[in-house]
């Protein structure tokens, strides 16, 4: 299967060490800016609230494990693989990203995230 | 790059610093520093329980007792030190022993079962370790110190004694100033007793040798690498030998004739060796400071910088408090202007704010024996009882907690999952944190007052950090005084205390990261994911003109419209795209933040008072403006709200707030640290009778004293009812400026009054801070996910089970 990359924002537009979201198809993905250059994918929607809100969460780590806080719940994901720190039992979608010329680009579902219910690729839901 | 690791002991890097809590029950594998598994993960080879017998320097290959032959192109030698014991008779006896392994922690264990008297020789640091572990093992112990005091390296005379009064009230026999000469052996070889130079002796089934240390540089001097007079493999500032491609670090290092018997300086040492190795030529060790703080025994001891007042010219300034045994000392410049060091044992709260001042050299305050004096030291003091719960969402009783953690659940978040405490709505969770911190401490643990993973420091001591090393930026004080990327928690807390200390905006580029999504987005998070909005409307006060202009704003935007309980008009349902137009509409209207999303001043309510109130004494309202004008948008550690009553009847019910006030004939009492929601405190009088300068000036000094002072999510009766001394010390240094620090707290508050802007109205002018507000980064579509239902005649959020209905009809 051939790779495919969404091309989101330039790097710039995302202020350091925050997150934004961003659409995807009809998927919300919730996209970090780490420092000045490690960018990180996971799903925006938050399944303990239920809202789509991991975006405005603040970034950090755990034992040296990049992370973000939900900010209605305050449960921490684990940005590179989405998973939730507090009860592993959760998890969101991880996705694969890359910056290309300045601009930040999101690829697949990374698939050692996925389980029953984080279904396919990208460009399977958009081709959907 | 391949890495093998050769070691003598059969064990994995192991934290030998806290051997003596292997007594306390922790297991030998929870000293780990590394498991095989990281060891393993990180590709390195390891050769345990064999030791390098030789170094051929010229092929670079070193040989094993057990035969194996590696090669290296770079090698570090950490041989560490051994124990010295001292050259006198019969040391060799059976049941003599010396501290430095977990194998050595494990015979004296075996051996300690059979006997019942032990003898520590040497009174330093390592010695009371030594002397800790026999008292646990069951003992009956003495320890036997050859100079006239304790820890003679760190404490002067007082100091020594302080800490021998606190040690020997735990049940330790302490001779110092005694010379041993030999150890008494019975015909099998078992220790009976030690003589001393006196010609006296202690009777003695054990002695633990913890005199000091020697570097093991046994295989470096065979290799023929410099070795210094008196020991130690010599070594340069790159930590690198006289042999190019051999480096040493740790205790068998010898930098500039010194060696440093400190972990710290030994991680440092570990980190230039490896930046050297890697390329990275910047690395360099310069030394290290020595400044250690001890908990020995429960007791603490500290010392920094010019402990004993070594600089010329130098002066001391010393507390002895002979009742609680506190004896705090510390060492100034000549003409009072500098702190160059001091020590403290009994109680280290003020490590971290004096450290931080001798490192910095910072100008003093004018009343240096405020320096002595700890302002509000927090000593949790629950008075709850078992029955009373601490979480409404899930019903936590108390009792409940406590038993989970006399259970062995002495974390918070295992202590959430299994209590199911403070894993509702999250408000009681620095409840829950209080209680576990007072259970832990009544079982006789030590407390981390650390905030979280990335800072080992209090929020109060966040706060002398900050302020004492004028830092400006979250990763500046990550970069001094903390390690990681930092989380959810110590964030805002920094960002708070950058606020109320610089009061920067907000949302600059480098403060807007540490934001919870409350102040990121200057509105208040609701379930959906929406925000609500309430403008500022002080002390209540609000015109027809003003009301319309919010029904307007309301009116537009759809939004859920609430009275609220601090006399102001909430706005729900505002999506994060839509912020900055309300805003633009309410600021045209003449509003301005009323800061409901942060934790800071809220609001200050009022009766309608004297001008048309029968019975008012004063003019409430009029107050109340003035005094939410001056304190809008402080920032605090938990949420603030004031309240003033024209008359007795106390109709703002003032003393439900953190400081409230109530009009007299003769002017104003002052009530503080009341608070409504969970746990309902009434206000206490600080002062009565007060014209309304020297209110202001109360306030200010409280407020301001809170700020400092206050754990994070703390509020201000929470606060009191840890701050030593309560509401009588809290008088003494407010009204009665015991601490001499009155003029600084008016001061700091009086530069945020002076610094104060609508956060609102500088984000809605400035387009880079407006572009934050957009639900998607790459499309002006809104989050279909938010989804309202009508109900008497205003929105709310749609239920789960309406909505896949109503995803279905749109």
């Amino acid at each position: 299967m051939s790779q495919s990359w969404t091309r989101v924002c330039a790097l710039e537009e995302i202020v350091p060490d925050t997150g934004v979201c961003a659409l995807i198809g009809m998927r919300q993905v919730a996209v970090f800016r780490l420092g000045a250059d490690q960018v990180f994918a996971i799903g925006n929607h938050d399944p303990f609230s239920r809202a789509n809100v991991l975006a405005r969460g603040i970034v950090g780590d755990r034992s040296g494990r990049p992370k973000v806080a939900s900010p209605i719940f305050k449960q921490n994901f684990d940005l590179q693989t989405g998973v939730c720190m507090d009860d592993p039992s959760v998890s969101v979608p991880a996705y694969q990203t890359r910056v290309c010329d300045g601009i930040v680009e999101v690829g697949e579902v990374l698939t050692s995230t996925l389980r029953p219910g984080n279904t396919g690729s990208l460009s399977e839901v958009q081709s959907a | 790059m391949q890495i093998t690791v050769v070691g003598e002991e059969p064990r994995f890097a192991y934290d030998r610093v806290h051997l003596s809590a292997y007594f306390d029950g922790t297991p030998a594998a929870e000293l780990a520093i590394a498991s095989r598994e990281r060891y393993q993960e990180l590709g390195i080879e390891t050769i345990l329980g064999d030791r390098v017998e030789k170094i051929d320097r010229v092929q670079r290959i070193v040989t094993t007792g057990a035969g194996f032959r590696v090669p290296y192109d770079m090698l570090v030698l950490a041989t560490g030190s051994k124990a010295f014991v001292p050259p006198i008779q019969n040391t060799e006896g059976l049941g003599c022993f010396v501290y430095r392994t977990i194998d050595d922690v494990l015979a004296i264990e075996s051996y300690a079962k059979k006997v019942k008297r032990g003898i520590v020789i040497g009174g330093g640091l390592l010695g009371l370790e030594a002397a800790r572990a026999l008292k646990e093992l069951g003992l009956t112990t003495t320890v036997v110190e050859f100079a006239p005091r304790l820890m003679p390296m760190q404490l002067d005379a007082v100091g020594g004694r302080m800490l021998r009064s606190r040690i020997e009230s735990l049940g330790v026999t302490v001779r110092s100033d005694t010379n041993s000469t030999g150890v008494v052996l019975d015909e099998h070889r078992r220790v009976k007793a030690l003589a001393l130079a006196d010609g006296s002796r202690i009777e003695t089934d054990l002695i633990l040798f913890s005199a000091g240390i020697r570097p093991r540089d046994e295989l470096a001097r065979e290799s023929g690498l410099a070795i210094g007079a008196r020991g130690g493999i010599v070594i340069d500032d790159h930590c690198r030998t006289n042999d190019a491609h051999i480096y040493a670090i740790g205790e068998c290092a010898l930098w500039q004739n010194k060696i440093y018997g400190l972990v710290g300086p030994g991680y440092t040492m570990a980190r230039t060796a490896a930046g050297q190795i890697w390329g990275e030529a910047h690395h360099k060790f310069e030394g290290a400071d020595m400044s250690t703080k001890l908990k020995l025994m429960g007791v603490d001891v500290c010392s920094f910088g010019d402990a004993f007042g070594a600089t010329e010219g130098a002066r001391g300034m010393s507390v002895v408090d002979e009742y609680r045994d506190v004896y705090k000392r510390i060492i100034l410049s000549a003409d009072g202007k500098k702190l160059l060091g001091g020590m403290l044992v009994g109680d280290s709260t003020d490590y971290d704010y004096l450290s931080a001042l001798a490192r910095d050299g910072s100008e003093l305050p004018a009343v240096l024996e405020s320096l002595l004096v700890a302002p509000g030291e927090a000593r949790p003091q629950l008075a709850l009882g078992d029955n009373s719960v601490i979480c409404s969402c899930n019903n936590v009783t108390k009792g409940a907690i406590c038993a989970a953690i006399q259970g062995g659940v002495t974390e918070l978040a295992p202590l959430k999952k299994c209590t199911k405490a403070g894993s509702g709505c999250g408000g009681c969770v620095p409840l829950v944190t209080s209680v576990l911190k007072a259970e832990l401490i009544a079982m006789g643990q030590t407390v981390s007052n650390a905030i979280c993973e990335h800072f080992d420091h209090s929020r109060q001591e966040l706060f002398h950090l900050i302020k004492v090393g004028r830092i400006k930026s979250f990763p500046e004080m990550l970069h001094k005084h903390g390690r990681g990327l930092g989380c959810e928690i110590c964030k805002p807390t920094v960002a708070s205390i950058l606020a109320s200390t610089w009061n920067e905006h907000i949302l600059e580029p480098k403060h807007a990261p540490l934001q919870d999504s409350n102040d990121y987005f200057m509105a208040n998070i609701q379930k959906d994911g929406t925000y609500s909005v309430v403008p500022r409307v002080p002390g209540g006060e609000i015109t027809p003109e003003g009301l319309i202009a919010i029904g307007q704003v309301g009116k537009k935007y759809g939004l859920y419209t609430k009275i609220t309980g601090g006399q102001r008009i909430d706005l729900f349902g505002a999506r994060a795209e839509q912020l900055p137009d309300i805003w633009g509409e309410l600021i045209e209207a003449g509003f301005e933040s009323g800061h409901a999303y942060g934790k800071s001043l809220r609001t200050v309510k009022s009766c309608v008072g004297s001008t048309w109130c029968r019975y008012g004494v004063q003019d409430s309202v009029g107050l109340a403006v003035r005094v939410e004008l001056r304190y809008r948008g402080l920032r605090s550690p938990h949420k603030l709200k004031g309240g003033v009553s024209g008359c007795t009847r106390e109709c703002a019910e003032a003393q439900g707030k953190d400081f409230g006030i109530i009009a007299t004939e003769k002017g104003y009492n002052l009530y503080v640290c009341g608070n409504g929601g969970m746990k309902p405190k009434h206000a206490q009088l600080l002062i009565g009778d007060l014209d309304e300068p020297t209110l202001l000036k109360m306030i200010d000094r409280f407020l301001m004293f809170y700020v400092r002072t206050a754990d994070r999510l703390q509020r201000t009766s929470v606060w009191l009812e840890n701050l030593e001394g309560g509401m009588d010390y809290l008088r003494k240094v407010v009204v009665e400026d015991s601490l001499g620090l009155g003029a600084e707290l008016e001061a700091d508050m009086q530069s945020i009054v002076d610094s104060y802007r609508d956060e609102w109205k500088v984000a809605v002018e400035d387009p880079e801070k407006r572009k934050r507000f957009r639900h998607f980064v790459n499309s002006d579509q809104t989050d279909d996910n938010v989804v309202f239902v009508q109900e008497r005649g205003q929105i709310r959020p749609a239920r789960q089970d309406e909505r896949r209905y109503l995803r279905v009809v749109s």
